[in-house]
């Protein structure tokens, strides 16, 4: 299995050609079949591989698998090559498993939509693209799985289409993950022009060789980190991901919550060598992350779409792994992409579970009281709740907390650190809060929405309860991976270490073991306060403590509910000025290049008119043609 | 001897028949054999400057052309029997399609 690690994407593949040519006619059973055999294919020859790496390999070395030479001109080229390494296993683990609970899952929720192939034909191509972006070995082969998530985006975001937001949410998220892209392509350009080449390995090595400028190695990270907020959804350009909201709930969970989104911090770890090379990229990637968290928190205080709130604790959580891998903490970040892909997918499928018992409402100003209900529902999302709000013993409690201690203890900007740490413990804050007022406000109190959505509240069935009781078991135990050293064992952090060499002398970040305890300690107090908050305020009282919020600040109130007005101010800024300057180009360069073409034409057949006349038809009269011109011609010759 | 200009001037008055044959004539055979005219016009001047130079070249020539109008006769009937298939007449005025 190690030497045909290609078979791992393959299948999903092989599952979107089958679904895409044949599955509207082959009709449901079928796409149900191929959709899940290729989820699950993948995962398991994916584990198969993993298992057989673990006979191999023990001190994390790199397995690489060369399918062929993809091109090569002068000193420049790439192959397309499979890899297995400790982080690449993580990723992949994550990704297929998680990516099998919710195709299980979908085929409950999307039951009874129109394009039920389509949907699960773009499911199995998000797969295998996926599955290329984590298992390529080289930043060109993983730009090709990076774009083709992409792509599956766009057609999942999009797959209402005949709604009008949900096409235009999927064209903005494909046109600004584009602004993020050029940043990635110059990156690989410059890699080319300076490393030499853009395989992993080879890269990490020609920049720990040294003899290359730092003003290099600092815009090459800079231009990649680009690329990671364009997929990842941090500012500037995070505003695509709570549009996104508007594909199918599922693909909100694996797309834009579990596995696409934390392609950037996986990006980033992956080249923690350049990064610790240079401590400014790092420290901007430290305090995006940082400034995402805390900014994407508040606006998710106001928000009332039970996805939206999730969509932008998403952006958040995302700033938080941005914090862990900036600060130097790679093994922190990566550990919060896991635990969160736990949680965050948790509590999507369990958005979809609310949104399908509620016969399709997303607000939670008309929902309420569905504790009783839809039990199972309702404690699984408890539990994720529980471990993003940051709750020890739970997922979200260990990872974030490791961040945070991270930050405190970075050696790569002591202050600026210290910062981050703030701005970190204020954003959990905030989460704690939010989440509590999503769970309070959909969950308790009195039903708020129809007559005929009360009566329609029902359990969901098996398909979609069992992913749902197994990620919130996962959100329970899935943070034992990385316990800190006061505590136990980080085994996360000892399996990523032969990925994170040392460089100028440095290693992994080390954390004392006083500061681990306080953060920890001021981690759990923050949850708390931030649950207690959210308690006193929603739990009895419920829309009446937004709306007295709204009484006592409405500017605030206003600002946080329009998203800080950042949209409108793209809109402004860059939007409609790119509009008008199409426009100008359209209507009047257009029409001045038209006008020369067009009268060109119009010389042509002026000409054309006039000739026509000799073109009598008559043989005779050509003869007499014929014969006037030679004559004309003797006569000149002589 | 008789002198080349006489055979220039005879070739040059069978060249204009020809070239008022096929400037007047409606008829497509006419026509043809007019041009034949023509051709036998000019393959006159080549024996008669021959004859005056002595040389063999201009006579091979001739072998030449008269066996290229033999060819070109063929190619021309067969395009005016083609003709007549379709339109059951030879008048080249009738046959007009490319008119503007």
């Amino acid at each position: 299995m190690l030497n045909t690690l290609w078979l791992i994407p393959i299948v999903p593949f092989a599952g979107f050609l089958l679904n895409g040519f044949f599955g509207k006619r082959a009709g449901k059973s079928f796409v149900t079949a191929v959709a899940l055999a290729g989820s699950l294919g993948a995962a398991l020859l994916g584990t198969w591989a993993v298992i057989e790496y673990n006979a191999h390999y023990h001190h994390g070395e790199r397995h690489l698998n060369v399918v062929y030479n993809w091109f090569t001109s002068g000193n420049i080229g790439a192959d397309i090559a499979f890899q297995l390494d400790p982080l690449s296993i993580i990723m992949l683990m994550v990704v297929t498993w998680v990516g099998f609970l919710i195709h299980l899952y979908s085929v409950g929720y999307m039951s009874h939509e129109e394009g039920y192939w389509r949907y699960f034909a773009y499911l199995n191509l998000f797969m295998a693209m996926m599955l290329i972006l984590i298992l390529g070995s080289s930043y060109l082969f993983m730009f090709v799985g990076w774009e083709g998530v992409g792509l599956c985006s766009y057609l999942l975001i999009g797959f209402y289409y005949d709604k009008d937001f949900a096409a235009a949410a999927g064209k903005k998220a494909f046109i600004v993950n584009r602004i993020g892209d050029f940043g990635f392509l110059v990156a690989m350009f410059l890699m080319f022009a300076y490393l030499g080449s853009v395989d992993f390995m080879k890269v990490q090595q020609a920049a720990m060789a040294g003899g290359v400028d730092s003003a290099i190695i600092t815009a090459i990270c800079l231009l990649l980190f680009l690329g990671a907020t364009g997929k990842s959804a941090q500012i500037p350009l995070y505003v695509w991901l709570p549009d996104a909201m508007a594909g199918p709930t599922p693909v909100s969970a694996l797309i834009h919550a579990a596995t696409m989104v934390t392609a950037g911090v996986y990006m980033v770890a992956r080249s923690n060598v350049l990064y610790r090379l240079s401590p400014i990229a790092m420290m901007v990637v430290a305090l995006i992350g940082a400034a995402t968290a805390l900014f994407a928190a508040t606006i998710g205080l106001r928000q009332n779409d039970i996805k939206k709130v999730l969509a932008y604790s998403t952006v958040s959580q995302l700033g938080f792994m941005f914090m862990g891998v900036g600060v130097g903490a790679f093994a922190a970040g990566v550990f919060h992409l896991v635990t969160h892909a736990f949680f965050k997918a948790c509590l999507f499928l369990g958005s979809g579970s609310v949104i399908h018992a509620m016969s399709g409402e997303q607000d939670i100003r008309r929902m309420g009281g569905l504790w009783k209900k839809i039990p199972i529902t309702a404690w699984t999302f408890l539990i994720a709740t529980i471990a993003i709000a940051g709750f020890p013993p739970f997922a979200g409690f260990f990872s974030k907390d490791e961040i945070l201690a991270s930050a405190w203890s970075t050696h790569f900007f002591p202050g600026v650190g210290k910062l981050v740490y703030v701005l970190g413990t204020i954003a959990a804050f905030f989460t704690a809060f939010y989440m509590f007022r999503l769970f309070y406000l959909t969950f308790f109190g009195k039903f708020r929405g129809t007559h005929e959505q009360e009566h329609h509240v029902h359990e969901s069935p098996a398909t979609m309860t069992v992913p749902l009781i197994i990620l919130a078991f996962l959100s329970i135990v899935g943070g034992f991976i990385g316990l800190p050293h006061v505590i136990g064992h980080n085994w996360l952090a000892e399996w990523m270490h032969p990925l994170i060499p040392d460089v100028e002398g440095h290693g992994p970040l080390h954390i004392a073991g006083v500061v681990e305890w306080t953060v920890m300690i001021v981690s759990a107090l923050v949850a708390l306060a931030g649950f207690l908050l959210a308690r006193s305020l929603y739990r009895g009282r419920e829309l009446a403590a937004d709306e007295s919020f709204e009484r006592r600040s409405p500017a605030v109130a206003r600002t946080l509910e329009n998203k800080y007005y950042v949209d409108e101010f793209y809109g402004a800024a860059v939007v409609r000025p790119l509009a008008a300057s199409s426009r100008f180009l359209w209507k009047v360069i257009d029409a001045i290049i038209d006008g020369i073409a067009a009268m060109l034409g119009f010389i042509v057949r002026g000409f054309g008119d006039l000739l026509r006349f000799f073109q009598t038809g008559n043989v005779r009269n050509y003869a007499l043609m014929f014969f006037l011109g030679v004559v004309v011609f003797l006569f000149l010759l002589v | 001897m008789i002198p080349t200009e006489w055979f220039l001037v005879l070739s040059a008055i069978l060249f204009a028949i020809g070239v008022c044959g096929v400037l007047t004539r409606r008829n497509g055979i006419t026509i043809f054999m007019s041009i034949e005219l023509m051709i036998n016009a000019v393959n006159l001047t080549f024996v008669a400057y021959a004859r005056l130079f002595g040389d063999l070249h201009g006579v091979m020539f001739v072998f030449f052309i008269m066996a290229i109008a033999a060819a070109e006769a063929a190619v021309g009937l067969a395009i005016f029997i083609s003709l007549f298939h379709h339109r059951a007449s030879i008048d080249v005025d009738e046959a007009n399609l490319m008119h503007w």
